[in-house]
């Protein structure tokens, strides 16, 4: 069987949720690999999350938070791109592929958006193959 | 009188600050020694043997304290040695507790660190290249062995229970005291606790802004490092632009670097509810910089943001240990 990967997603309810529910009324097509998980803002979205779901063997991780400007609270999205900036060079500073984590300001008119960039997540996932850490490696 | 207490003190991958700390203690060690009796301490102070260890009943000793983190394959048996013979096991100093600086080491292969300590530094003469061997047969006979080197870095925790934790490198003479006072008498935190005051670097830093009659939130517009200037002695690091770990760490060295003019790198440990010390600290630090060039300014300024956010604590972090 292929390999199919399975990506954790950080979805900001105001935004990419929305974008994500838009893209299943729009019958968009994409793969079913991503799990959502909602969050009341992109800016709530810790670092440690995103690493506890790359040690514990998921193959990517996705934040997606609204587009500056449209942000409910403001600054939260700001405060994401700069924590996820660091994140990403954190994560390969540590010796892991940072391609597994990605960053995405998805409104909630972009369904289609949504679908474009699971889709190639996904693709991404497929040749990077499963997350090394999977299984455990203690 | 009470009995008094039975410690024993074990120093595995570390340098053997942490019990230049306890020595430290100088007059209230003496003090403390009536209360005490010391009833193991390798390799560096008493002359004891590891088979001293090995040869005591399991539980005889009252509370242990291990410094220096895990590499050898060495270390990982003394440790479970250590815990068998100790009813109280004590992470002594953030090498055992978090991994300390020796830590880094698991972001380079054994090639590189062994080329570095054994060839290269200009003070080695190795024209063969020898490197240690964990096995050598000497005049064909002599069967002489070194422990073997691990994959990587761990922390106390990642072989044996940890009753407790002491941060610190090395933890603060006056801290030790603290302890051992709360040992003494009994008077402990929940097991699996750090023993702290519970108080940030910043609650007991003289620089702090709101001890200064500043009110506002303090954004970072610029990243400096220390070979880039001399920053005022009496204003908060981060108000200046130098990257300070100051309110995310445990404050029980009295806040001491930044009595000398240095910004705090987190040898205290993480201040509590906080699990994964590098993570936090960038979260903290990110969200007070003020915008995307000052970000960017820190990555430029600092090449390794695993180096410079898990300065003491990379093999405790949630990827690290995993991987
Ligand atoms: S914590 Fe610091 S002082 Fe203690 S053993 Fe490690 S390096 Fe040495
Ligand atoms: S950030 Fe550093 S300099 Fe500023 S108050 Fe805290 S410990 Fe002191
Ligand atoms: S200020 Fe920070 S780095 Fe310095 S001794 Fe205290 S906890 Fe350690
Ligand atoms: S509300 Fe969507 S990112 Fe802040």
């Amino acid at each position: 069987m292929s390999f199919s990967p399975n990506i954790v997603g950080f979805a900001c309810q105001w935004c990419t949720y929305a974008g994500a529910d838009l893209a299943g009324n729009l019958r968009c097509k994409y793969p079913p690999t991503v799990k959502l998980i909602k969050v009341p803002c992109s800016g709530r979205v810790k670092p440690e999350y995103i690493l506890e779901a790359l040690a514990q063997g998921a193959d990517g991780v996705l934040v997606g938070g609204c587009h500056f400007g449209d942000c409910h609270y403001k600054d939260g999205n700001h405060k994401t791109k700069n924590r996820m900036d660091l994140l990403k060079k954190l994560i390969e500073d540590m010796g892991f592929d940072p391609r597994r984590f990605r960053l995405e300001w998805i409104s909630g008119a972009e369904g289609q958006k949504f679908a474009q960039v699971i889709t190639e997540f996904t693709e991404e996932l497929i040749a990077l193959g499963p997350n090394p850490l999977k299984g455990g490696k203690e | 009188m009470t009995e008094k207490l039975k410690v024993g003190f074990l120093l595995l991958g570390g340098c053997a600050g942490c019990e230049m700390a306890v020595v430290d203690l100088s007059e209230k060690l003496v003090d403390a020694l009536a209360h005490l009796e010391v009833v193991f301490w390798a390799p560096t102070v008493a002359d004891v043997k590891y088979n001293d260890l090995e040869a005591m009943e399991d539980n005889f000793i009252d509370v242990a304290f291990i410094d220096g983190m895990i590499r050898l394959d060495e270390h990982i048996h003394m440790a479970k040695v250590m815990r068998k013979k100790a009813k109280t096991l004590i992470a002594f100093g953030v090498c055992a507790a978090l991994g300390g600086t020796a830590g880094m080491s698991s972001l380079h292969t054994k090639e590189e660190l062994f080329s570095k300590a054994f060839k290269n530094t200009p003070t080695t003469d190795n024209p063969d290249g020898i490197y240690p061997q964990a096995h050598c047969l000497v005049d064909g006979k002599y069967n002489l062995t070194l422990p073997t080197y691990e994959d990587k870095v761990r922390t106390l925790n990642q072989i044996v229970d940890v009753d407790y934790y002491i941060g610190g490198c090395p933890p603060h003479h006056g801290h030790v005291a603290v302890a051992i006072g709360a040992l003494v008498s009994r008077q402990l935190p929940p097991k699996g606790s750090w023993i702290t005051n519970g108080k940030a670097v910043c609650d007991v830093c003289k620089r702090n802004p709101t001890r200064n009659g500043f009110s506002g939130r303090v954004m970072v517009d610029k990243v400096l490092r220390m070979v880039d200037g001399v920053p005022d002695e009496h204003i908060c690091l981060l108000q200046q632009g130098y990257i300070c770990f100051g309110p995310i760490t445990q404050g029980d060295c009295g806040g001491s670097c930044l009595t000398v003019n240095t910004p705090c790198r987190g040898c205290g440990g993480p201040i509590p509810g906080n699990e994964d010390y590098g993570a936090q600290a960038l979260s903290s630090i990110a969200s007070i910089l003020d915008n995307e060039d000052t970000t960017a300014m820190l990555m430029e300024k600092y090449s390794n943001l695993a180096k410079f956010f898990y300065r003491y604590a990379l093999p405790s972090g949630t990827l690290p240990r995993k991987m």
